[in-house]
């Protein structure tokens, strides 16, 4: 099966492990991973901040780079929504639009494309310690992937997996909310790494590396040792 | 009061509530129980995503048709002896009812609870004209006393702990008992039914109207609209225009869907409906009754892309489980409305100027949206007016605009994008120790004023990805 990997800007450039780990998995599945380089974010910034025009021009480099793919697949929830958010920003340019259907139709999210198109429930890893998984918002609200991530984490040999108290509440992130609202995204963060504390959990999980790096961020700055791995390391971890 | 609450700006009432611990204590609190009350409840009930889908088929087809309806709610009302007034403005309802007052020569009013009137200001209007006006609801009765707005649309004093509340009492009422919530609960109540029995208007909000029937109902746990709709011999109701259901089986929908998300309650103790006046041939109801239903910026909202935004049915549970209210409070949002739907429709009822950082204040988590059971899209409304504020008003900050010129051509040229593979480490090299930036340049500020960020990698993804493909072909 012919995938086109859709890194997402963020991890392209800040956490490029998250792409690793993501082409590692996607090649222990069976499959045939290509790269599209002329991808570059996918225009979620600017179009959450109300920039629907300069979204757009992003949106249309990103239809333009996955043209070609059979299935899109991205280690982010929220990315991954955006690209499902496509078809209603085009509404009124007809050939934008049927593009952006076809590209909404064929774009994953990395574990819902596993469980959900791959029937991959296992994938085959070792990953040693406590970790508590945050159910991303965009990933479980805007996307409805809610129980493929678990499912994989569950199939995870040695790793005790501890509930996070109030999971579902958002962290905070928010892209440009957590810059423009600084002070309020910073009141989400400490809440919920309050929350991370009390599981005790030596990792944090998520599938966001936005919201992920959000809430290493504060963790750090607060001085507790939790770390915080992105799902795709977990699933991709090996004995060792 | 009207619906802009003080001229703090925005950032200080921010401040304010953050600051503000108890509050945030009561907050987190409530949020937490009347989420799991709702949950429970509507677990219970069972098919929840059906109930909300025929909530929101009643309240969308009744908005599409809402002229209809308003027609066939004031023939109703009219034909029970009631009068029936439509305000186009906040000005025109109060003065109506001011009208009112003064023929009834009436010099107390007692009311129960309503966002409308608090939207109105027709508290302020009535005391401008001399009239003594008491707040019935419990919470309301409290701010009331305090001088102080609610700061949510279903549990008004939330902010308020019942310390707080026994001081109050004792300085403004010589209450002199303890802060058990029973003595404070048993005091209003003596105290109300003075008020009660000498009123001589009694003046009522409107949960919904039965179009068939002419029925204002009104959904409490006091029992107090009860008392306002029986014992004076005037009574007016008040409404916004889009809060009506066609029918008796459509009220039974949407008061099953209001009790539950709002305090997770199958049904409050009282639902009370009132149609028109005494008839001649009835032995009791009240001898005049007005219904003054309110327009002041809805139909504007008619038949634009905010029309779901009137499907609202006030019971809070976007407020109860948006992270920015539980830290901020209420009174951060400026409005009598807040939270979620009041970032809605706020700017919509009163205009982008005073309230153009309201629809910025979320994170766009969407658990608003998943909680609202009539499904309004309560997070995407947010984002279109992001896109009104910057694209049609112009309400956006230069150095956003330029930055987001950058973003379009950054994002829209590969050749742009590749470039900043290696810029974005070198460029914050000056802030970056040991692989983290604790205090960011620019835009990054906001971020680092909070939390770490981490220095863009050595090698991006791409690189990796193309050495890798080189490795494998050679």
């Amino acid at each position: 099966m012919k995938v086109s990997l859709f890194i997402t800007c963020l991890s392209d450039l800040i956490t490029p492990k998250v792409g690793q780990h993501t082409v590692e998995l996607l090649e222990k599945a069976g499959c045939d991973v290509d790269f599209p380089e002329s991808q570059t974010c996918c225009g979620q910034p600017a179009f959450n901040s109300g920039y629907l025009q300069e979204a757009k021009q992003a949106m249309k480099q990103t239809i333009r780079a996955f043209q070609h793919a059979d299935y899109v697949v991205g280690p982010s929830g929220s990315c991954v929504g955006m690209l499902k958010e496509y078809p209603k920003a085009f509404e009124e340019e007809r050939a934008w639009y049927v593009e952006a259907k076809k590209l909404a139709a064929k774009s994953y999210e990395v574990t819902d494309f596993l469980v959900n198109v791959l029937n991959v429930t296992d994938t085959g890893s070792t990953f040693k310690g406590t970790v508590t998984y945050h159910p991303s918002c965009h990933m479980t609200r805007v996307l409805g992937v809610k129980e493929a991530p678990r499912k994989l984490l569950e199939n995870v040999k040695g790793a005790e997996v501890i509930d996070l108290p109030e999971a579902e509440d958002c962290c905070g992130f928010g892209g440009t909310f957590a810059v423009k609202n600084s002070v309020i995204s910073g009141e989400m963060v400490k809440e919920k790494s309050r929350h991370v504390s009390e599981t005790k959990a030596e990792y944090l999980v998520g599938g966001d590396m936005g919201c992920l790096l959000n809430i290493e961020g504060r963790m750090r700055r607060e001085g507790k040792n939790v770390k915080v791995v992105h799902i795709t390391e977990i699933l991709n971890a090996q004995e060792g | 009061m009207a619906i802009r609450i003080g001229d703090q700006p925005y950032e200080g009432r921010v401040k304010a509530g953050v600051d503000n611990t108890f509050m945030r204590e009561a907050v987190s609190s409530a949020q937490g129980r009347f989420r799991s009350g709702k949950q429970k409840s509507s677990e219970e009930l069972g098919n929840w995503e059906d109930w909300r889908t025929l909530g929101e088929e009643i309240r969308s087809h009744t908005l599409e048709n809402i002229d209809y309806y308003l027609h066939q709610l004031s023939d109703k009302v009219e034909e029970r002896g009631g009068h029936v007034y439509f305000a186009e403005t906040a000005e025109e309802a109060n003065t109506y009812i001011q009208g009112i007052v003064k023929k009834k020569n009436a010099k107390k009013v007692v009311k129960s609870k309503s966002m409308v009137t608090e939207e109105i200001g027709l508290n302020e209007a009535l005391e401008e004209a001399g009239t003594e006006i008491v707040e019935t609801d419990l919470g309301e009765w409290i701010l009331q006393m305090d001088e102080d707005p609610p700061s949510h649309i279903v549990t008004p004093a939330l902010h308020k702990n019942k310390e707080q509340i026994r001081d109050s009492f004792r300085d403004k009422k010589g209450y002199e008992k303890t802060d058990k919530p029973e003595e404070l609960a048993a005091f209003a109540r003596q105290e109300l039914r003075k008020d009660f029995l000498s009123a001589d208007v009694g003046i009522t909000g409107c949960n919904f109207a039965v179009a068939e029937s002419g029925a204002v109902t009104l959904v409490t746990n006091e029992g107090n609209a009860r008392l306002v709709t029986s014992l004076p011999d005037t009574q007016v109701s008040v409404m916004g225009m889009e809060r009506l259901v066609p029918t008796w089986e459509d009220l039974e929908v949407l008061v099953g869907l209001l009790t539950r998300s709002a305090v997770g309650q199958n049904l409050t103790s009282y639902v009370t409906s009132i149609i028109g006046s005494k008839l001649e041939e009835e032995v009791d109801g009240p001898e005049e009754y007005h219904l003054v239903i309110v327009d002041n910026g809805r139909s504007k909202i008619l038949g634009t892309e905010f029309q779901s935004a009137l499907h609202c049915i006030r019971c809070a549970a976007c407020i109860n489980v948006c992270p920015v209210y539980r830290h901020v409070g209420g009174h951060a949002y400026g409005s009598v409305y807040p939270g979620p739907i009041g970032a809605v429709l706020t700017p919509l009822l009163d205009g982008y100027e005073d309230h153009k950082e309201l629809p910025y204040a979320s994170s766009l988590c969407a658990a608003c949206t998943e909680a609202c059971p009539v499904k309004i899209p309560l997070h995407e409304h947010l984002i279109r007016h992001r896109q009104i504020i910057v694209e049609e008003e112009k309400k956006s900050p230069q150095t956003e605009k330029i930055m987001m010129k950058g973003f379009a051509k950054w994002a829209s040229s590969p050749a742009a994008y590749k470039l900043s593979e290696k810029m974005a480490r070198t460029s914050l090299k000056p802030w970056t120790k040991e692989e983290t930036i604790e205090k960011g340049p620019g835009p990054l500020k906001g971020w680092t004023d909070v939390r770490d960020f981490p220095a863009p990698a050595e090698q991006s993804f791409r690189k990796w990805f193309k050495d890798r493909k080189k490795g494998e072909d050679s």
